[in-house]
Protein backbone atom coordinates (compact mmCIF):
# COMPACT_ATOMS: atom_id res chain seq x y z
CA UNK A 1 0.00 0.00 0.00
CA UNK A 2 1.35 3.48 -1.01
CA UNK A 3 1.81 6.36 1.60
CA UNK A 4 -1.50 8.18 0.46
CA UNK A 5 -3.17 4.93 0.92
CA UNK A 6 -2.03 4.65 4.94
CA UNK A 7 -2.88 8.11 5.52
CA UNK A 8 -6.38 7.76 4.26
CA UNK A 9 -7.05 4.37 6.13
CA UNK A 10 -5.41 5.95 9.15
CA UNK A 11 -7.10 8.82 9.35
CA UNK A 12 -10.35 6.74 8.47
CA UNK A 13 -10.26 4.36 11.45
CA UNK A 14 -10.26 7.69 13.68
CA UNK A 15 -13.12 9.22 12.10
CA UNK A 16 -15.16 6.27 12.07
CA UNK A 17 -14.11 5.68 15.67
CA UNK A 18 -15.56 8.76 16.74
CA UNK A 19 -18.57 8.51 14.41
CA UNK A 20 -19.34 5.56 16.14
CA UNK A 21 -18.66 6.85 19.47
CA UNK A 22 -20.79 10.01 18.77
CA UNK A 23 -23.48 7.76 18.06
CA UNK A 24 -24.33 9.20 14.44
CA UNK A 25 -24.05 6.31 12.52
CA UNK A 26 -27.57 5.06 13.23
CA UNK A 27 -30.49 5.53 11.42
CA UNK A 28 -33.02 6.42 14.08
CA UNK A 29 -30.48 9.39 14.63
CA UNK A 30 -30.47 10.41 11.50
CA UNK A 31 -34.06 10.39 10.90
CA UNK A 32 -34.42 11.73 14.13
CA UNK A 33 -32.51 14.71 13.60
CA UNK A 34 -34.68 15.58 10.43
CA UNK A 35 -37.92 14.62 12.54
CA UNK A 36 -36.49 17.50 14.80
CA UNK A 37 -36.35 15.02 18.00
CA UNK A 38 -32.84 14.21 18.32
CA UNK A 39 -30.19 16.62 17.72
CA UNK A 40 -27.22 14.65 18.17
CA UNK A 41 -25.93 14.44 14.52
CA UNK A 42 -26.17 18.18 14.81
CA UNK A 43 -24.78 18.46 17.70
CA UNK A 44 -21.27 16.29 16.57
CA UNK A 45 -21.05 18.10 13.31
CA UNK A 46 -21.57 21.40 14.60
CA UNK A 47 -18.73 20.82 17.13
CA UNK A 48 -16.18 19.53 14.66
CA UNK A 49 -17.10 22.66 12.12
CA UNK A 50 -16.37 25.38 14.47
CA UNK A 51 -13.32 23.84 15.68
CA UNK A 52 -11.80 22.38 12.36
CA UNK A 53 -13.02 25.94 10.61
CA UNK A 54 -11.12 27.89 13.28
CA UNK A 55 -7.69 25.18 12.65
CA UNK A 56 -8.00 25.32 8.90
CA UNK A 57 -8.50 29.25 8.45
CA UNK A 58 -5.48 29.68 10.96
CA UNK A 59 -3.55 26.62 8.63
CA UNK A 60 -4.66 28.50 5.57
CA UNK A 61 -4.02 31.82 6.78
CA UNK A 62 -0.57 30.92 8.01
CA UNK A 63 0.27 29.51 4.28
CA UNK A 64 0.49 25.76 5.78
CA UNK A 65 -2.16 24.46 3.76
CA UNK A 66 -4.34 25.23 0.20
CA UNK A 67 -8.65 25.47 0.86
CA UNK A 68 -10.42 23.43 -1.81
CA UNK A 69 -12.72 25.42 -2.90
CA UNK A 70 -16.33 23.78 -4.57
CA UNK A 71 -17.85 25.64 -6.75
CA UNK A 72 -21.26 27.43 -6.39
CA UNK A 73 -22.87 25.73 -9.72
CA UNK A 74 -26.27 27.09 -8.99
CA UNK A 75 -28.30 24.08 -10.41
CA UNK A 76 -26.19 21.61 -8.99
CA UNK A 77 -26.36 22.74 -5.98
CA UNK A 78 -30.08 23.56 -5.96
CA UNK A 79 -31.10 20.22 -7.98
CA UNK A 80 -28.45 18.21 -6.33
CA UNK A 81 -29.11 19.34 -2.67
CA UNK A 82 -32.87 18.64 -2.91
CA UNK A 83 -32.33 15.36 -4.47
CA UNK A 84 -29.86 14.33 -2.17
CA UNK A 85 -32.03 15.65 1.44
CA UNK A 86 -35.20 13.57 0.16
CA UNK A 87 -32.63 10.76 -0.46
CA UNK A 88 -31.25 11.00 2.44
CA UNK A 89 -34.43 11.31 4.39
CA UNK A 90 -35.96 7.54 3.39
CA UNK A 91 -32.46 6.15 3.05
CA UNK A 92 -31.40 7.25 6.94
CA UNK A 93 -27.76 7.44 5.72
CA UNK A 94 -25.33 9.51 4.32
CA UNK A 95 -22.48 8.24 2.23
CA UNK A 96 -19.78 8.07 4.89
CA UNK A 97 -22.42 7.10 7.75
CA UNK A 98 -23.63 3.80 5.72
CA UNK A 99 -20.30 2.12 5.99
CA UNK A 100 -19.64 3.19 9.53
CA UNK A 101 -23.18 1.75 10.00
CA UNK A 102 -22.63 -1.85 8.96
CA UNK A 103 -18.87 -1.61 11.06
CA UNK A 104 -21.43 -1.88 14.21
CA UNK A 105 -23.45 -4.31 12.86
CA UNK A 106 -26.40 -2.64 11.53
CA UNK A 107 -26.05 -4.55 7.75
CA UNK A 108 -29.04 -2.84 6.49
CA UNK A 109 -26.89 -0.49 5.86
CA UNK A 110 -25.77 -2.48 2.82
CA UNK A 111 -28.81 -1.76 0.62
CA UNK A 112 -28.50 2.26 0.94
CA UNK A 113 -24.74 1.60 -0.08
CA UNK A 114 -26.09 -0.59 -2.53
CA UNK A 115 -28.53 2.04 -4.02
CA UNK A 116 -25.89 4.56 -3.84
CA UNK A 117 -22.74 2.68 -5.91
CA UNK A 118 -25.74 2.23 -8.43
CA UNK A 119 -26.27 5.91 -8.14
CA UNK A 120 -23.15 7.01 -8.73
CA UNK A 121 -23.03 4.80 -11.98
CA UNK A 122 -26.08 6.32 -13.20
CA UNK A 123 -25.19 9.72 -12.79
CA UNK A 124 -21.60 8.82 -14.30
CA UNK A 125 -23.52 7.72 -17.88
CA UNK A 126 -25.85 10.76 -17.33
CA UNK A 127 -22.84 13.45 -16.43
CA UNK A 128 -22.33 14.42 -20.43
CA UNK A 129 -26.40 15.33 -20.11
CA UNK A 130 -26.41 16.94 -16.83
CA UNK A 131 -23.12 19.09 -17.92
CA UNK A 132 -25.27 20.87 -20.39
CA UNK A 133 -28.13 21.16 -18.54
CA UNK A 134 -28.14 21.52 -14.58
CA UNK A 135 -24.89 22.36 -14.29
CA UNK A 136 -24.62 24.87 -17.30
CA UNK A 137 -27.57 27.30 -15.93
CA UNK A 138 -25.06 29.29 -13.65
CA UNK A 139 -21.64 29.03 -11.89
CA UNK A 140 -20.76 31.84 -9.57
CA UNK A 141 -17.66 29.60 -9.21
CA UNK A 142 -15.54 28.68 -6.23
CA UNK A 143 -16.70 30.97 -3.61
CA UNK A 144 -16.60 31.46 0.09
CA UNK A 145 -18.85 33.57 2.20
CA UNK A 146 -16.31 36.07 3.27
CA UNK A 147 -16.07 37.21 -0.28
CA UNK A 148 -19.32 36.98 -1.09
CA UNK A 149 -20.28 39.12 1.08
CA UNK A 150 -17.08 41.36 1.58
CA UNK A 151 -16.51 40.44 5.10
CA UNK A 152 -13.49 39.38 7.03
CA UNK A 153 -13.46 35.38 7.77
CA UNK A 154 -12.41 36.78 11.30
CA UNK A 155 -15.55 38.39 11.78
CA UNK A 156 -17.39 35.52 10.70
CA UNK A 157 -16.10 33.02 12.50
CA UNK A 158 -16.79 34.50 16.11
CA UNK A 159 -20.52 34.97 14.84
CA UNK A 160 -20.71 31.41 13.77
CA UNK A 161 -19.55 29.86 16.74
CA UNK A 162 -21.42 32.34 18.71
CA UNK A 163 -24.69 31.52 17.21
CA UNK A 164 -23.93 27.88 16.92
CA UNK A 165 -23.19 27.85 21.31
CA UNK A 166 -26.42 29.59 21.33
CA UNK A 167 -28.22 26.92 19.18
CA UNK A 168 -26.49 24.34 21.67
CA UNK A 169 -27.91 25.85 24.60
CA UNK A 170 -31.63 25.68 23.03
CA UNK A 171 -30.79 21.59 21.66
CA UNK A 172 -30.17 20.91 25.86
CA UNK A 173 -33.09 22.94 27.48
CA UNK A 174 -35.14 21.43 25.13
CA UNK A 175 -33.45 18.47 25.54
CA UNK A 176 -33.19 17.54 21.56
CA UNK B 1 -24.62 17.64 30.36
CA UNK B 2 -22.65 13.64 30.77
CA UNK B 3 -19.29 12.94 29.22
CA UNK B 4 -21.19 9.35 28.44
CA UNK B 5 -24.65 8.85 26.94
CA UNK B 6 -26.90 6.18 28.57
CA UNK B 7 -25.35 3.17 25.91
CA UNK B 8 -22.16 3.71 27.16
CA UNK B 9 -21.21 6.21 23.38
CA UNK B 10 -19.67 9.64 24.15
CA UNK B 11 -21.09 13.13 24.26
CA UNK B 12 -21.68 14.00 20.74
CA UNK B 13 -20.04 17.70 21.30
CA UNK B 14 -16.76 15.69 22.80
CA UNK B 15 -16.97 13.22 19.86
CA UNK B 16 -17.41 16.43 17.46
CA UNK B 17 -14.46 18.53 18.68
CA UNK B 18 -12.40 15.26 18.23
CA UNK B 19 -13.56 15.23 14.83
CA UNK B 20 -12.60 18.46 14.30
CA UNK B 21 -9.21 18.25 15.57
CA UNK B 22 -9.35 15.16 13.35
CA UNK B 23 -10.53 17.00 10.35
CA UNK B 24 -7.14 20.01 11.24
CA UNK B 25 -4.44 17.19 11.63
CA UNK B 26 -5.58 15.20 8.15
CA UNK B 27 -5.37 18.41 6.29
CA UNK B 28 -2.42 19.22 7.63
CA UNK B 29 -0.95 15.74 7.35
CA UNK B 30 -1.73 15.60 3.96
CA UNK B 31 -0.46 18.64 2.53
CA UNK B 32 2.81 17.54 4.26
CA UNK B 33 3.31 13.90 3.24
CA UNK B 34 1.44 13.93 -0.21
CA UNK B 35 2.02 17.71 -1.03
CA UNK B 36 -1.70 17.93 -1.93
CA UNK B 37 -3.81 19.56 0.95
CA UNK B 38 -6.96 16.59 0.79
CA UNK B 39 -10.37 17.08 2.58
CA UNK B 40 -12.73 14.89 4.65
CA UNK B 41 -15.13 13.37 2.09
CA UNK B 42 -16.95 10.59 1.00
CA UNK B 43 -19.40 10.30 -1.71
CA UNK B 44 -16.71 9.98 -5.17
CA UNK B 45 -15.87 7.13 -3.71
CA UNK B 46 -18.55 5.50 -4.68
CA UNK B 47 -17.62 6.81 -7.93
CA UNK B 48 -14.98 4.70 -7.94
CA UNK B 49 -16.61 1.62 -6.31
CA UNK B 50 -18.99 1.66 -9.18
CA UNK B 51 -16.14 2.41 -11.78
CA UNK B 52 -14.26 -0.81 -10.21
CA UNK B 53 -17.43 -3.13 -10.55
CA UNK B 54 -17.73 -1.63 -14.04
CA UNK B 55 -14.79 -2.67 -15.45
CA UNK B 56 -15.47 -5.95 -14.42
CA UNK B 57 -18.06 -6.22 -16.98
CA UNK B 58 -17.16 -3.42 -19.32
CA UNK B 59 -13.23 -2.14 -19.11
CA UNK B 60 -13.68 -0.06 -22.58
CA UNK B 61 -16.87 1.42 -21.53
CA UNK B 62 -15.60 3.12 -18.24
CA UNK B 63 -12.47 3.95 -19.70
CA UNK B 64 -14.05 6.02 -22.63
CA UNK B 65 -16.37 7.57 -19.49
CA UNK B 66 -16.24 11.12 -19.18
CA UNK B 67 -16.88 11.88 -15.53
CA UNK B 68 -14.69 8.26 -14.60
CA UNK B 69 -12.21 9.90 -16.60
CA UNK B 70 -12.55 12.89 -14.55
CA UNK B 71 -12.54 11.40 -11.27
CA UNK B 72 -10.08 8.62 -11.84
CA UNK B 73 -11.19 5.14 -10.96
CA UNK B 74 -8.68 4.22 -8.23
CA UNK B 75 -8.14 3.60 -4.87
CA UNK B 76 -6.85 6.78 -3.63
CA UNK B 77 -6.82 8.76 -0.08
CA UNK B 78 -10.48 8.63 -0.01
CA UNK B 79 -11.42 5.65 -0.94
CA UNK B 80 -8.81 3.84 2.27
CA UNK B 81 -10.67 6.72 4.18
CA UNK B 82 -14.31 4.98 3.68
CA UNK B 83 -12.78 1.29 4.53
CA UNK B 84 -11.38 2.76 7.68
CA UNK B 85 -14.59 4.06 8.90
CA UNK B 86 -15.85 0.67 8.17
CA UNK B 87 -12.80 -0.43 10.56
CA UNK B 88 -12.84 2.32 13.15
CA UNK B 89 -16.72 2.03 13.36
CA UNK B 90 -16.56 -1.87 14.15
CA UNK B 91 -13.46 -1.33 16.94
CA UNK B 92 -15.51 1.01 18.50
CA UNK B 93 -18.64 -1.02 18.87
CA UNK B 94 -16.91 -3.90 19.80
CA UNK B 95 -14.74 -2.23 22.22
CA UNK B 96 -17.94 -0.87 23.81
CA UNK B 97 -20.44 -3.52 22.90
CA UNK B 98 -22.42 -1.28 21.35
CA UNK B 99 -22.24 -3.52 18.17
CA UNK B 100 -25.71 -5.24 17.41
CA UNK B 101 -27.07 -7.49 14.43
CA UNK B 102 -29.65 -5.27 13.23
CA UNK B 103 -31.73 -5.75 10.04
CA UNK B 104 -34.65 -3.21 10.36
CA UNK B 105 -33.63 -0.12 11.95
CA UNK B 106 -35.86 0.40 15.02
CA UNK B 107 -37.40 3.96 13.50
CA UNK B 108 -38.52 2.38 10.07
CA UNK B 109 -40.07 -0.78 12.10
CA UNK B 110 -42.28 1.15 14.58
CA UNK B 111 -43.95 3.25 11.13
CA UNK B 112 -43.57 0.25 8.06
CA UNK B 113 -42.69 -3.31 10.24
CA UNK B 114 -40.16 -6.11 9.96
CA UNK B 115 -40.23 -6.55 6.52
CA UNK B 116 -36.59 -6.27 5.50
CA UNK B 117 -36.98 -7.19 1.43
CA UNK B 118 -39.65 -3.52 2.18
CA UNK B 119 -36.20 -1.59 3.96
CA UNK B 120 -34.27 -2.81 1.25
CA UNK B 121 -36.44 -1.45 -1.81
CA UNK B 122 -36.74 1.84 -0.12
CA UNK B 123 -33.37 2.45 1.15
CA UNK B 124 -31.87 1.41 -2.15
CA UNK B 125 -33.83 3.67 -4.16
CA UNK B 126 -33.08 6.49 -1.39
CA UNK B 127 -29.54 5.39 -1.60
CA UNK B 128 -29.70 6.14 -5.96
CA UNK B 129 -31.88 9.50 -5.16
CA UNK B 130 -29.39 10.65 -2.63
CA UNK B 131 -26.37 9.68 -4.16
CA UNK B 132 -27.08 11.31 -7.61
CA UNK B 133 -27.65 14.43 -5.88
CA UNK B 134 -24.47 14.22 -4.10
CA UNK B 135 -22.44 14.18 -7.58
CA UNK B 136 -24.58 16.87 -8.85
CA UNK B 137 -24.16 18.77 -5.90
CA UNK B 138 -20.40 18.01 -5.72
CA UNK B 139 -20.64 17.05 -2.10
CA UNK B 140 -22.54 14.88 0.73
CA UNK B 141 -22.54 16.04 4.59
CA UNK B 142 -18.93 14.98 5.17
CA UNK B 143 -17.59 16.76 1.82
CA UNK B 144 -20.02 19.62 2.09
CA UNK B 145 -21.34 19.48 5.51
CA UNK B 146 -17.92 18.98 7.24
CA UNK B 147 -14.96 20.07 4.76
CA UNK B 148 -16.87 23.08 3.23
CA UNK B 149 -18.27 24.63 5.87
CA UNK B 150 -15.09 24.51 7.98
CA UNK B 151 -13.59 26.58 4.69
CA UNK B 152 -16.83 28.65 4.72
CA UNK B 153 -17.94 27.78 1.09
CA UNK B 154 -20.99 29.55 0.03
CA UNK B 155 -21.74 26.08 -1.90
CA UNK B 156 -21.54 24.27 1.51
CA UNK B 157 -24.01 26.50 3.33
CA UNK B 158 -26.09 25.99 0.24
CA UNK B 159 -26.07 22.74 0.15
CA UNK B 160 -26.57 21.77 3.78
CA UNK B 161 -29.46 23.96 4.48
CA UNK B 162 -31.04 22.17 1.38
CA UNK B 163 -29.76 18.28 2.25
CA UNK B 164 -31.28 19.13 5.60
CA UNK B 165 -34.56 21.30 4.58
CA UNK B 166 -35.61 18.78 2.19
CA UNK B 167 -34.90 15.98 4.23
CA UNK B 168 -37.11 17.33 7.30
CA UNK B 169 -40.25 17.82 4.94
CA UNK B 170 -39.43 14.37 3.47
CA UNK B 171 -39.29 12.92 6.59
CA UNK B 172 -42.06 14.20 8.23
CA UNK B 173 -44.00 13.21 4.89
CA UNK B 174 -42.33 9.78 5.18
CA UNK B 175 -42.02 8.90 9.17
CA UNK B 176 -44.15 11.39 10.94
CA UNK B 177 -47.99 10.93 10.26
CA UNK B 178 -48.39 8.29 12.61
CA UNK B 179 -46.65 9.76 15.74
CA UNK B 180 -46.70 13.16 17.94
Amino acid sequence: MSKEQWLGLITGVIFGFLLQKGRVLRFDKQVGAMLLKDMTIFKFMLSAIIVGMIGILLLSNAGLIQLSHKAMNLGGVLIGGTLFGAGWAVMGFCPGTSIGAVGEGRWHSIFAIMGMIVGAAIYAELYPFFKSTVLAWKDFGKIGLPEAIGVSPWIIVPLFCFGTVVLFFWFEKKKL
Amino acid sequence: MKWKTKDGGWNPYLAGVLTGLLAIASVFATTRLLEKTTYLGASTTFVRAAGFLEQKIAVNHVASNEYYTKEKVRVDWQFMLVIGIFAGALISSISDRSFKIESVPPTWEKRFGSSIAKRAIWAFAGGVIAMIGARMADGCPSGHGLSGMMQLLVSSFAALALFFGVGVLVARFVYGRRES
